[in-house]
């Protein structure tokens, strides 16, 4: 048999290399010499190290994360309160240095969260670049917390503190400097333009959303609360990743930051959430909610399973498919109008839970009914009516079993 | 099967086939649930319990709503979660062919969850100054209690045993259910105010004809108390025994009632005759044998409860028509003819004969009607012996008169007596309140005796396009 080229999974965004796309985000599995090297045995491609602030460290507070559960299945979203690093600052560049010593071939990008004075920025990139990081990355993202003492999304929200403290780092920096994200703005172009106007080197999104995690309806107190009170907290994990996406694509496609480089992060947990992101933009990818559920070994997972997507697809670079979808994402108006389909049912594949006739009937377009001659379950779509919303589709529980199938249109 | 010689393993061989679930499993198996549109699995159920309802509940974490959804429509749920045949009704009629939604389970995870607050989520209705009287306390009278109780009735049920139930109590398979578990459901019920007489049989405590001048009407659930006889020679000898005999004493679990036995023959192919084969095995007969006198696709037991005496190690003998029971005083064996099926009919070889050696025959051959009593009360009853009624009102020939379950039936399940119960209560309720409706305490449980009508597609404003 002959034997088949391996595609190339390394990547390099905005400049800074990793034998795969794959990088832990900020966060806490990231926070550690040790976990950052059992990470790299795993075979993680880079790291983001948790954000490093000035001394003396900051004092979190216990509980820290929730997470809500969806169709019994466990964190479906997840929420952090937790600040950046509460280890000393001098700890972590310790740490840095060694795992950047071991594993020379990984990224190692140095998130950074200080005060907004030039000083402050100068000195601790050059701190970071000491200890040997090949990258850096200006948290403006992180919601909590920080945000009261003027840090972390109160800068991410202001386009101009983007860009004075991205232009405060490049005065230093001799090494690429991403710029993280919040998503927690209107319209998330206007920050990443900024961070560009400011001289960054990509950009890196999304951070948290703005959550609360629920109220206990038996103790009527919040849920994961620290002493019965709880703050506002940083959403995450699957249920965040079509808002990722959304604000990846459009950074990828505004004329004013179209050459960016993109970080994609928010509800990755598998690899094809990583190959949409890098379909719409994305250089490269950063995960954290997964590892915090299933551990570093998903690494694996997905590296073959990017590998044999590449391999089936004839991708043998990341450069063949990175933003190849993005063109794909226009505004509405730009929809084709006079594009139709309808919904169709195979009877053969249909088990009969009528799902779709109660979801078409109560909640959409009223056009699937049933024949219940002679005890029959099946439902069919009439056709006259069908809108081709998709919905019946979606919500039917085999797959393939109803397909929108297109059909002639008319002008409008 | 081990040898029952101790409690241990008399406890063990009749631990729960199906154990609870666990919080988890309740937890994922109710997600699995499709919450199907019309769904198959309750028209599968004799009392038309809301299932997908019940089970997206539990899935949200309400399960004492469950519970009330499955109570309403079915005052016995809490033992039919255990005992019905869900295989063959519900889990049956499961859109999952492969892997059915473990309904059966979930149903008892939400009735567990009310059995431990101890309280019904129902009460009784405002005294209506009627009195009806319920003729046996299996499970279609104490069905129909509940429910007469809660349209208002004063109710009084006549049971001729200590302790009520019928076979709920002193019939059902130990591993299914045992009689605590029966008796303390009715705890629950009886908290609805019913009057109940223990130790009291029609026609020798108590005259029909008192009960029909003293009540405004009379609910018979008087199910199958007579066992049907081979009458064949031998029938009377000491170690021949009833089947639902054998398995009340089994339940009583005292080894020494229940007797012991090197071999033993199971006479009958129903369920019960499962049941009396699983139960000798599982308290000590080493050979235990099931003998039918039709071929193995005409057993009416099912399929799963076949596998099941199977993998006690019972042997199936199958045409085979028992024709003597053998012994001087003690059964010493059964001789059999060999039997074909000829046009549905029974032909046994009459030539050749073969014995099986057994120191106990258990037959299992069925039950029928006590049919004294429906004629003291002066019911219709048919060539079977069941009870003649109306299909809609469960009324029979005499005005007053109701019955239900397996007097009317001819022995079904635990649930088709429960639904009976049910449809008695409101079809007593119509002929003493004509034209009444069910108000809002009684309006769900009355709407799933017929089951709920489905909307068809219609907009009643017209077509905008």
């Amino acid at each position: 048999m002959k034997k088949k080229a391996r595609p190339d999974l390394s990547a390099a965004c905005a400049g800074i290399k990793s034998p795969n796309p794959f990088w832990l985000a900020s966060s806490p599995p990231s926070n550690s010499a040790a976990q950052v090297m059992r990470a790299f045995e795993y075979g993680w491609g880079g790291v983001v190290w948790k954000t490093l602030g000035q001394d003396p460290p900051v004092v979190n507070v216990t509980s820290r994360y929730g997470a809500c559960d969806f169709g019994g299945r466990k964190v479906a979203g997840f929420n952090n309160i937790e600040l950046i690093s509460d280890r000393p600052l001098a700890v972590n560049l310790k740490e840095i240095l060694a795992v950047k010593k071991r594993f020379p071939d990984r990224a190692v990008v140095a998130s950074l969260m200080v005060p907004c004075e030039r000083k402050a920025w100068h000195d601790i990139v050059k701190k970071v670049l000491d200890a040997g990081c090949d990258g850096i990355e200006l948290n403006f993202g992180c919601p909590h917390g920080m945000t009261e003492r003027g840090m972390g999304a109160a800068v991410g929200q202001v386009p101009q503190y983007v860009k004075m403290v991205t232009e405060f780092v490049k005065e230093k920096s001799s090494v690429p400097v991403l710029v993280k994200l919040t998503p927690n703005v209107a319209d998330i172009r206007p920050p990443a333009r900024a961070a560009k106007a400011g001289g960054a080197d990509g950009v890196s999104l999304i951070n948290t959303i703005n959550s609360l995690m629920g109220v206990d309806v038996e103790t009527l107190t919040p849920k994961f609360a620290v002493a019965g009170k709880a703050a506002h907290g940083g959403y995450c994990g699957p249920a965040v990743k079509p808002i990722a996406l959304h604000m990846v694509a459009a950074i990828a496609n505004d004329p004013q930051t179209r050459s960016l480089p993109i970080s994609g992060i928010g509800g990755i947990s598998n690899w094809s959430d990583a190959v949409e992101f890098m379909l719409l933009g994305a250089s490269n990818v950063q995960l954290c909610t997964a590892v915090m559920h299933h551990g570093f070994r998903i690494i694996e997972d997905l590296n073959a399973g990017l590998e044999g997507w590449m391999r089936r697809k004839g991708f043998m670079t990341l450069g063949r498919f990175v933003g190849r979808s993005a063109p794909d994402i226009v505004e509405w108006k730009d929809l084709d109008l006079r594009h139709k389909t309808v919904a169709s049912i195979d009877k053969n594949k249909c088990i009969g839970c009528d799902v779709c006739y109660a979801a078409c009937n109560d909640a959409a377009h009223q056009c699937i009914a049933i024949d219940r001659k002679g005890g029959n379950r099946k439902p069919h779509v009439i056709e006259s009516d069908c809108v081709g919303c998709n919905l019946c589709s979606l919500v039917c529980p085999v797959d393939n079993c109803i397909a929108m199938k297109e059909v002639p249109g008319k002008e409008h | 099967m081990t040898p029952s010689t101790t409690k241990r393993v008399w406890r063990d061989n009749f631990a729960e086939l199906k154990k609870p679930l666990f919080r988890e499993d309740a937890r994922v198996e109710s997600f699995r649930c499709l919450y199907c549109y019309d769904a198959p699995c309750v028209k599968a159920c004799p009392t038309r319990i809301d299932i997908p309802r019940f089970i997206r509940q539990i899935a949200t974490d309400d399960p004492l709503g469950a519970g009330e959804t499955i109570l309403e429509a079915n005052a016995l749920g809490h033992s039919c979660a255990r005992v019905c045949p869900v295989e063959a009704l519900c889990e049956g009629a499961c859109v999952y062919r492969d892997k059915p939604v473990p309904i059966g389970r979930l149903q008892r995870w939400a009735t567990d969850a009310v059995h431990a607050t101890g309280e019904l989520p129902f009460e009784p209705g405002a005294d209506n100054g009627r009195r009806v009287a319920v003729v046996g306390a299996g499970p279609a009278g104490v069905a129909c209690a509940v429910y007469l109780r809660r349209l208002g009735y004063a109710v009084t049920l006549f049971e001729k045993r200590e302790l009520p139930g019928g076979l709920n109590t002193f019939g059902v398979a130990e591993y299914k259910m045992d009689s605590r578990t029966s008796l303390d459901e009715l705890e629950l019920l009886f908290q609805l105010g019913c009057s109940l007489v223990k130790g009291c049989e029609i026609g020798k405590d108590l005259r029909a004809d008192a009960v029909l001048a003293d009540f405004d009407a009379v609910f018979l659930g008087i199910g199958l108390a007579r066992a049907r006889r081979l009458d064949i020679p031998g029938e009377n000898l000491t170690g021949v025994m009833n089947a639902l005999t054998f398995i009340e004493k089994v339940k009583g679990r005292d080894a020494k009632l229940c007797g012991s036995s090197k071999a033993t023959v199971v006479i009958g192919g129903g369920n019960t005759a499962i049941d009396a084969c699983t139960h000798s095995k599982r308290t000590g007969a080493r050979d235990v044998t099931l003998a039918y006198r039709r071929g193995p696709a005409d057993m009416s037991a099912y399929d799963f409860e076949i596998a099941l005496a199977k993998a006690d190690g019972v042997s199936l003998l199958t045409n085979a028509a028992p024709v003597r029971v053998l012994g001087k005083s003690r059964v010493e064996g059964v001789e059999f003819a060999p039997t074909k099926v000829v046009a549905g009919e029974v032909v046994a070889d009459a030539g050749r004969r073969f014995t099986l050696p057994c120191d106990r025959v258990i037959k299992a051959i069925g039950q029928e009607t006590e049919r004294s009593i429906p004629i003291q009360f002066g019911v219709a009853i048919d060539a079977n012996g069941a009870v003649k009624v109306d299909a809609k009102t469960l009324r029979t020939s005499k005005t007053k008169v109701f019955a239900g379950g397996d007097a009317v039936n001819g022995g079904k399940e635990v649930v088709n007596a429960a639904a009976d119960g049910k449809r008695a209560a409101w079809g007593i309720h119509r002929m003493l309140h004509p034209g009444a409706k069910p108000g809002p305490r009684n309006e769900y449980w009355v709407s799933t005796i017929e089951g709920r009508a489905v909307a068809p597609i219609v907009n009643p404003m017209g077509s905008w396009s």
